[in-house]
């Protein structure tokens, strides 16, 4: 049995497909940013759909302010390497009053993201915003469909979600509706990763495995990226060979002991570990089993 | 199961990663749908696939155990049907009640698993679900045998075109792997499934919960020759390297034009391959020219395949836009704006014949109307039965017609150019999906004859621009009265003119037709094009009709060209028209002597932004009247 296309290939061509797609209704697209290996994945898509012209929308980073310091850098590239305009922003409310994830818990991710996110979409009206979330990702997620559609007041109603057949996406809208997209849904995290090595995509170094000055706190492996990081009594940074599966505010988000240093070698360590992506990552934790769908309802991404 | 030979991977991996890498990048992609009823163990299966394909981790693994013991129906087994029961809601409830996708991976295939409810009610689910189906796994519990659910999955499954059918006789291990109730079950479905026209199917008797005959042959059904699901599946030919084959076809999605010197035609080529030099035409313009280049982020390339998504450039500077079609020259596939097709209705609110939906089919999107349905299909017995309506999860055969002509083949023969989905115009809900079957003869033989004398000849005949006054409002609003008002006055300045009113044509025009929402569309319908033949003759039409739906006063308006449709709101409240109750209407509506009365037991929808809105208690007829001749005129 011969296939004249790859999976990759098919996967390529059916996101590609969604990015243009959108752009018959969409009177203001965007194309959400958090620098990671999604994003970059999702970045190189959108250059690939609308060659030789540039992506016709710009790239929106949602800044907390405490991304780690490499993926502000790789950040600042690729929207120039891409000749995007880059919007980024920062919402005024949570830097006024100070909230970080040291201090605010909870409320970090849901003023510096949820809000801000809303609060940047609604600022600058647009209608229709790419997002890279995977369906393997997490069970809520396996459910989504690829246009999503969230109220004026960006909420996310599970059982009013269109449905969709073939490859046929209706992206009608009432005035102050808005959509995500999610091209990459039917992609898994090894199909990133080998999309990554095959199309050479440039991604933050910190997915590499590295020495990093790193502490032990509540069961995560946690890199002291600046000296924001408040110090516990008797904590002391040690060095460790360190790399990350996903990137978000770096204290928020646990390390991998590791030695990969290639893609290979990552994507062989992924292979062959025990623990899925997202548990890294702290957001999922509270609330119990339904939390990310709890969050979504509310507006995060 | 991790010493199976279909997953034995760790070990290359482990040694040499990028000689696995190579491999695994090759592989290619197969889509397939489970179907069963809530206890055929359906997620069972799915959770075991991706266990076996450890796409299980170490956490989620913990989190099912802990799960299994505390909601589980396996006592202290694990239940593998957690590990795709998402929602919150459908936990709850123990059942699936939407279609979720799943992932994994062997080592020939890497499969996305459309994972499809069995209730009746989620007949849409699973039409969604099938419609980017390779193949359908249809399960049946061994103790039960061939269910009504079993007949109706396999209905939808082949009604959607489904190639490949899998019978999967699941739970083997209660019947003690008995040999003749598998071919006891395989008998009875052999009957029913070429009854509908499934000529062929693959059985295979397995155990979800024990694994037996998934990957590998299991030693408990010796009888079985095979083949093991996994092997099955990663064998059978994939529907989109089929339509390499077939002439080409490439919706066009997007004009790319970053300057002057490029204009590129992208979209995702469903069917045939194209190479630089091809001879191709551009429908439904008819335009023939070639293919320049196949242009991508990587320089261009030699050739392009069914599946792929492109952007040309062609020889020629042909007009070409979003929704046209370019195909192989000597292939071209037919337009026409006219067809039978079976639909699918997927909406609470019931289809509503004669009503103007959009249709997206492929890349393009147009107006279309219903009629009646020829006859609606019982999913459960097959009947064909009559039916004025379709309602949530009905399924029937009906005629369709679009407002101009469109480019399509027979589903049967391109699901792209032949499946359509309908969106509601106000509510913007997708509420049906559509297989078309085929154009019907009257489409291709009407043609537009065209005359010499135009419209804008005519109306500068008279000295006039042609407009069409549409007066909406409630019964006893005052429609009729300042529309003779209206007319009057533009007589005395000369202006060529006509009133239409609903209770005249209702005389004679209209006279078949009554008041319930299907007829009271058709009458809005027909005084629709009437206007239009008017304006076209260079008129001033003036039409009074209470045209309730917000939707058929839109469908008249988009007949029109733009401006010439004003539409006058004669605002008048329901307790003022029914105090003043001029033909003594409302009085009879409230005893119960008349049905389906606006206002009263049938709803008004209020236009949102007419052009004219007149409020009837703060303004005279006469003043209303030259309000809206200075509107139309100034």
């Amino acid at each position: 049995m011969t296939d004249t296309l790859t999976h990759l290939d098919r996967l390529e061509a059916e996101s590609i497909h969604i990015m243009r797609e959108v752009m018959a209704d969409a009177v203001k697209p965007v194309m959400l940013y958090s620098v990671g290996k999604d994003s970059a994945v999702m970045l190189h898509l959108a250059r690939k759909a609308f060659y030789p012209s540039p992506p016709p929308f710009p790239l929106l980073h949602v800044d907390t302010t405490w991304k780690f310091r490499a993926m502000y850098e790789l950040r600042d590239r690729m929207a120039a390497e891409s000749g995007m305009d880059l919007i980024v922003y920062q919402n005024p409310e949570a830097m006024e009053r100070g909230i970080n994830p040291f201090d605010h818990g909870p409320l970090h991710t849901d003023m510096w993201k949820t809000e801000g996110l809303k609060q940047a979409l609604d600022l600058y009206g647009f209608d229709v915003a790419f997002g890279g979330a995977r369906r393997d990702e997490e069970k809520s997620r396996a459910k989504e469909r690829i246009f999503s559609f969230r109220t004026g007041t960006h909420g996310w109603d599970p059982k009013k979600q269109r449905p969709e057949l073939w490859n046929l996406y209706n992206a009608k809208k009432a005035k102050g509706e808005s959509i995500r997209v999610f091209p990459i849904s039917n992609w898994t995290e090894l199909d990133i990763w080998q999309y990554i090595a095959r199309e050479n995509i440039p991604i933050v170094p910190l997915y590499f495995a590295a020495p990093r000055p790193t502490v032990e706190r509540d069961g995560l492996l946690l890199m002291v990226d600046d000296d924001r990081f408040p110090l516990l009594p008797g904590e002391t940074p040690v060095e460790r060979s360190v790399r990350f599966r996903t990137l978000g505010c770096y204290p928020l988000t646990g390390a991998v002991e590791s030695e990969a240093k290639t893609l290979s070698e990552v994507i062989q360590e992924m292979l062959l570990t025990t623990t899925s992506e997202r548990q890294g990552r702290i957001i999922d934790k509270d609330g119990g089993d339904a939390s990310m769908e709890k969050k979504k309802q509310e507006g995060y991404f | 199961m991790t010493t199976d030979p279909v997953y034995v991977t760790d070990a290359l991996i482990a040694e040499d990663i990028d000689a696995y890498l190579a491999r695994h990048e090759q592989k290619s992609l197969l889509r397939f749908i489970t179907c069963g009823s809530v206890d055929d163990g359906k997620s069972t299966l799915i959770g075991r696939l991706l266990y076996d394909s450890k796409m299980i981790f170490e956490d989620q693994l913990a989190a099912l155990e802990a799960d299994s013991k505390r909601v589980g129906t396996q006592g202290q087994e694990i239940d593998f049907a957690l590990l795709v029961d998402g929602l919150a809601a459908e936990r709850e409830q123990g059942i699936t009640i939407d279609v979720a996708y799943r992932f994994f991976t062997t080592e020939k295939r890497k499969f996305i698993v459309a994972d499809t409810p069995g209730h009746e009610q989620y007949t849409r689910n699973m039409v969604t679900g099938a419609s980017t189906a390779d193949l359908a796994v249809i399960l049946i519990d061994a103790r039960k045998g061939v269910l009504t659910q079993t007949r109706r999955h396999s209905f939808l499954a082949h009604l959607i075109g489904i190639k490949h059918i899998v019978l999967a006789v699941n739970k083997m291990d209660l019947v003690g792997y008995d040999k003749t109730v598998f071919e006891r079950i395989l008998l009875s479905y052999r009957s029913f499934a070429s009854e509908i026209g499934i000529t062929n199917f693959t059985a295979i008797p397995i155990s979800g919960f024990k694994g037996d005959n998934i990957t590998a042959l299991s030693d408990n059904m010796p009888w079985f020759k095979g083949p093991a699901l996994i092997e099955h599946l990663e064998g059978v030919e994939i529907a989109a390297a089929a339509d390499e084959a077939k002439p080409f076809r490439l919706p066009v999605q997007w004009v790319n034009r970053p300057n002057l010197d490029f204009r590129g035609f992208s979209g995702q080529i469903a069917s045939g391959t194209i190479k630089p030099g091809d001879a191709v035409r551009v429908l439904p313009s008819g335009k023939t020219t070639m293919v320049d280049r196949i242009v991508t982020l990587d320089g261009d390339v030699d050739e392009a395949v069914a599946g792929q998504s492109v952007t040309l450039t062609l020889s020629d500077e042909v007009d070409c836009s979003r929704g046209d079609v370019i195909a192989a020259a000597d292939a071209p596939p037919e337009a026409a704006d006219q067809f039978e097709a079976t639909l699918v209705w997927m909406a609470d609110e019931a289809m509503i014949a004669g009503r103007a939906y959009w249709l997206k089919l492929a890349t393009l999107t147009v107006s279309a109307t219903i009629q009646q349905p020829k006859y609606e299909i019982n999913v459960n017995t097959l009947d064909h039965l009559a039916a004025k309506t379709l309602e949530l999860n009905g399924i029937g055969v009906v005629e369709l017609s679009t407002d101009k002509p469109i480019v399509f083949e027979a589903y049967a023969d391109n699901r792209t150019l032949g499946g359509f989905i309908l969106i509601d115009k106000l509510t913007n809900a997708t509420v049906a999906a559509g297989m078309l079957h085929f154009s019907l003869r009257r489409a291709q033989n009407v043609h537009w004859q065209a005359s010499d004398v135009n419209r804008d000849m005519r109306a500068n005949l008279k000295n006039q621009r042609p407009a069409l006054l549409w007066f909406t409002g409630l019964s006893g609003s005052g429609k009729s009265t300042i529309a003779n008002l209206v007319e009057k006055k533009l007589h005395r300045m000369n202006r060529h003119s006509f009133l239409l009113d609903g209770d005249n044509v209702r005389h004679g025009l209209n006279r078949d037709l009554g008041f319930t929402e299907a007829d009271r569309i058709e009458n809005i319908r027909r005084v629709g094009e009437v206007a239009k033949l008017m304006t076209d003759a260079g008129l001033i039409v003036i039409t009074a009709f209470i045209s309730p739906f917000r939707a058929e006063r839109e469908m008249v308006r988009s007949m029109l060209p733009e401006g010439e449709f004003i539409e006058v709101f004669i605002d008048t409240p329901l307790a003022e028209a029914e105090r003043r109750d001029v033909k003594g209407l409302y009085k009879k509506a409230r005893a119960g002597q008349l049905k389906n009365f606006t206002g009263i037991d049938s709803p008004y929808e209020a236009p949102e932004t007419p052009e004219i809105r007149i409020d009837t208690t703060a303004m005279s007829p006469e003043e209303a009247a030259n309000m809206i001749i200075d509107r139309l005129l100034g």
